[in-house]
């Protein structure tokens, strides 16, 4: 059951992942995004971490996506008018992606014997032990994200602030 | 319950959907779409991370998750930012136009 729910977010993950990246409309990509997010998030609900799924779909799905689509929005970018590239460049771009994961999963390929010497119990990722662990052995980068946010939030506000106004 | 999906499938899962974000990067040439694929990879490890944090029964994994979904929110205002100047300059967020990094 588990397996087979496994399998069916999978699936649909990785081809709305490839309909992100092949589609010529931004707004596209962007809804195909956010059916990859969802994707995401079920995968959390079968590792248990549920308060994570939630998590993600609020920031993600609710709030990076909808600044994506405010952007394109504002550029006036639905359009479909990029160029094709060479195909040369496609099957680089392919060749050099799939060597990648290959290297990946081979630099990580030794951990089954790790993972099958511990037996999970599933209640870590509940919101009390993780809150438990964040602010205590991770208070001090809880903090230093809280810093991090602000000065995101500065940097952008000043970056989209029209310059006619400075002068 | 959790234990019945091995972990290397989730090992798969994330690599493919990492190779999916690498190849939108260097194929693609509109910016938003590549910030969109920089998100594609932040969110295949986090599932990774997610994933060994479950079978290893260590909460720190996913604390980093949080870390990391606050970082990814930071570089997609900033960035998003940064795009929208880019517009008001040159009219195009095509990145090969931006090869002299002046406008």
């Amino acid at each position: 059951m588990t397996l087979n729910f496994f399998y069916f977010l999978s699936f649909l993950a990785i081809l709305a992942a490839v309909m992100v990246v092949v589609s010529r409309n931004p707004v596209h990509s962007v809804l195909y995004l956010i059916i990859t997010f969802f994707c995401i998030a079920g995968h959390y609900v079968l590792l248990n971490a549920q308060f994570l799924a939630v998590v993600h779909i609020i920031v993600y799905a609710g709030a990076i996506m909808v600044l994506f689509l405010y952007v394109i929005m504002l550029l006036n970018l639905n359009k479909e008018s990029e160029p094709h590239k060479s195909t040369l460049l496609k099957i680089m771009a392919t060749v050099c992606g799939g060597l990648l994961m290959i290297v990946v999963i081979g630099s990580l390929k030794g951990t089954e014997q790790m993972v099958e010497a511990h037996t999970a119990t599933g209640d870590i990722s509940l919101v009390k032990n993780l809150g438990k662990v964040m602010f205590s052995d991770f208070l001090i980068p809880f903090e230093v994200t809280s810093v991090l946010l602000l000065a995101a939030m500065v940097g952008a506000v000043m970056l989209g602030k029209s310059e006619h106004n400075n002068s | 319950m959790i234990n019945s999906v091995p972990i290397d499938y989730y090992l798969w899962l994330s690599s493919i959907l990492f190779g999916i974000g690498v190849v939108g990067v260097l194929y693609r040439r509109n910016g938003i779409i590549i910030f969109m694929c920089i998100e594609l990879m932040l969110n295949a490890v986090n599932l990774l991370l997610v994933a060994f944090s479950a079978y290893l029964d260590d909460p720190a994994g996913q604390v980093f998750v949080f870390f990391i979904m606050a970082v990814a929110a930071a570089e997609v205002a900033v960035g998003l930012a940064i795009l929208v100047v880019m517009y008001r300059g040159i009219r195009t967020i095509d990145i090969n136009v931006l090869n002299r990094l002046k406008w």
